[in-house]
């Protein structure tokens, strides 16, 4: 381990008072600068808290986060980290340009240094031609990437993804899958990203965590030995195939508690 | 260009055809049937006390439309403000809120004769007083509402980015309810109007249209009673137009407003 710890996770656990949840129980978890680790895992695992904890947005019951070698918080106030939820999470009465330009307004970036910077933002995801355009002319994938471009304006050292692509169409999201791993290389970023997929985990990550549900726990990693750059070739490999599977049964051997429709997001 | 227009024009023919099948029908019917005046005038028995009494309408309608305009203005502008107190401390929302439903509830216009008695029954204050009471509780309700409708994934968007309170109340619950605010001040602004007319019912100055409507149907001049309506409607929906050309200005932003 020569990288620097980006994110440190201790005995975290989290649980809600409300019925007595417990959904994440004594994680551990280190990631170095540059990584892509995907967290997969049937619903109710804790993979959404256990993101929402990294970025100071849930409270740990127990246990120690330490993000760029400070507290939660701390790298949430010094804007450290960028996120990316399952909806665009656009706001209708901005531009595609003034949506991007929202979190460096919040840091109190001058005006030409946001206008210079959106405009980076808006070719990174090409979408320049749309920067006068309301959110809601835009299609499904394209408020994705603006919600991408917005989370990387500020060039945060992390990004947390919240099964980005969940709602978007089979072929958009493999294209999404492509686009976001050519920014990953450009930018270097650390990413956490949770997802439902396990073909979407392994192809875009250099490690897989997989949860198990009730209480949230990490039941297995697996590092993703492909080769880089992926492509869409990738995805018809042997090694590609072999990693889907051992995912896929770290996600069996967990899952005999679960519920017939989790069973079903497994196959 | 023209194609706009003409599609604006297709967009308006149909109301206008039934309205004008409307006015025929009432015209023809009222001739054919010889319907008393005092139950019914003619259209252009009423189209033409609106013209020969213009010099005394018009201006009983505009001291009126002064007083609802004032009645408007001040329920509005206490309803928002109301409503950005209350939202913004919520424990006073959980006490107020079900009082202020349970008050919308209550026929407002029920108390004229008391504000009547409170101010001088023949200034326009008692009737803007009840303009602004009907105007007040719509306009905080909703705007409380709108307030509170703000998407919980955009607040916790703005709190990733440490905004403080005031800044995400700035940036997501105020554009968040302003299309409920609109909606709020339509409603309001024909209130505005029925409060100061029917204020004006139970009394006030000899040159306000309430008045001048009551009194003539009390000495049997129905024609110009009927003009008196007409004239209540013509500043009604001006009002009304105000005020939905205001949101089409602010709101243009709005997928409902663009209309496309």
């Amino acid at each position: 381990m020569s990288a620097a710890s980006v994110v440190r996770l201790e005995g975290v656990t989290k649980t809600f008072p409300h019925g007595n949840v417990t959904a994440l129980e004594g994680i551990d978890l280190e990631l170095t600068e540059g990584e892509f680790v995907s967290l997969i895992g049937p619903s109710g695992c804790g993979k959404s808290t256990l993101l929402r904890v990294v970025g100071d947005l849930v409270e740990p019951t127990r246990g120690a986060i330490s993000v760029n070698g400070k507290s939660a918080r701390q790298a949430r106030e010094d804007g450290d980290y960028g996120i990316v939820f399952q909806s665009a999470v656009l706001f209708d009465w901005r531009t595609v340009a003034k949506n991007i330009a929202l979190p460096l307004e919040m840091l109190g970036w001058d005006r030409e240094r946001r206008r210079a910077r959106v405009e980076e933002m808006l070719e990174l995801v090409e979408l320049t031609a749309f920067a006068d355009h309301h959110p809601w002319q835009l299609s499904g994938g394209m408020q994705q990437r603006v919600a991408i471009a917005r989370a990387l304006a500020f060039e945060p050292a992390l990004l947390l993804m919240d099964e980005p692509f969940g709602a978007l169409d089979e072929m958009t999201r493999e294209r999404m899958n492509l686009e976001l791993l050519s920014l990953w290389e450009k930018t270097g970023n650390t990413v956490i990203f949770v997802t439902h997929s396990i073909s979407e985990a392994v192809f875009l990550s250099t490690r897989v965590v997989v949860m198990s549900p009730r209480p949230g726990r990490i039941a297995g990693m697996v590092d993703i030995d492909l080769p880089t750059p992926r492509t869409a070739e990738t995805r018809e490999t042997a090694r590609f195939f072999e990693l889907v599977t051992e995912v896929r049964e770290l996600l069996r051997s967990r899952g005999e508690h679960l519920l017939p429709e989790e069973e079903a997001v497994l196959e | 260009m023209t194609a706009t227009v003409l599609r604006k024009t297709g967009e308006w023919l149909p109301a206008l055809v039934v309205f004008v099948v409307v006015v025929g029908l009432w015209e023809g019917l009222v001739r054919a049937l010889h319907v008393q005046q005092f139950l019914l005038p003619k259209p252009s028995t009423i189209v033409s006390v609106f013209w020969t009494e213009r010099h005394s309408l018009w201006p009983a309608g505009w001291y009126t439309f002064k007083e609802a305009l004032g009645g408007f203005a001040i329920g509005s502008v206490a309803g928002i403000v109301a409503a950005t107190v209350v939202g913004r401390f919520q424990t006073a929302g959980k006490a107020l809120m079900p009082i202020f439903i349970a008050a919308n509830a209550v026929p407002i216009i029920a108390f004229a004769p008391i504000f009547g008695a409170w101010f001088n029954p023949i200034s326009p204050h008692s009737k803007m007083a009840v303009a602004a009471v009907l105007c007040f509780l719509p306009v905080m309700v909703n705007t409380l509402r709108g307030l509170q409708s703000a998407s919980p994934r955009q607040i916790e968007l703005m709190r990733s980015y440490a905004a403080s309170e005031f800044q995400i109340w700035r940036r997501v619950r105020v554009p968040t309810s302003l299309p409920f605010v609109f909606t709020a001040l339509k409603v309001a602004s024909v209130l505005a109007m029925i409060g100061a007319i029917v204020g004006e019912y139970f009394g006030g100055a000899l040159n306000a249209l309430g008045v001048l409507i009551n009194t003539d149907a009390g000495v049997f001049r129905f024609d110009e009673a009927w003009a008196g309506i007409l004239i209540a409607s013509i500043l009604g929906i001006a009002l009304y137009s105000a005020v939905a050309t205001a949101e089409r200005i602010v709101l243009r932003w709005s997928p409902e407003t663009r209309g496309s």
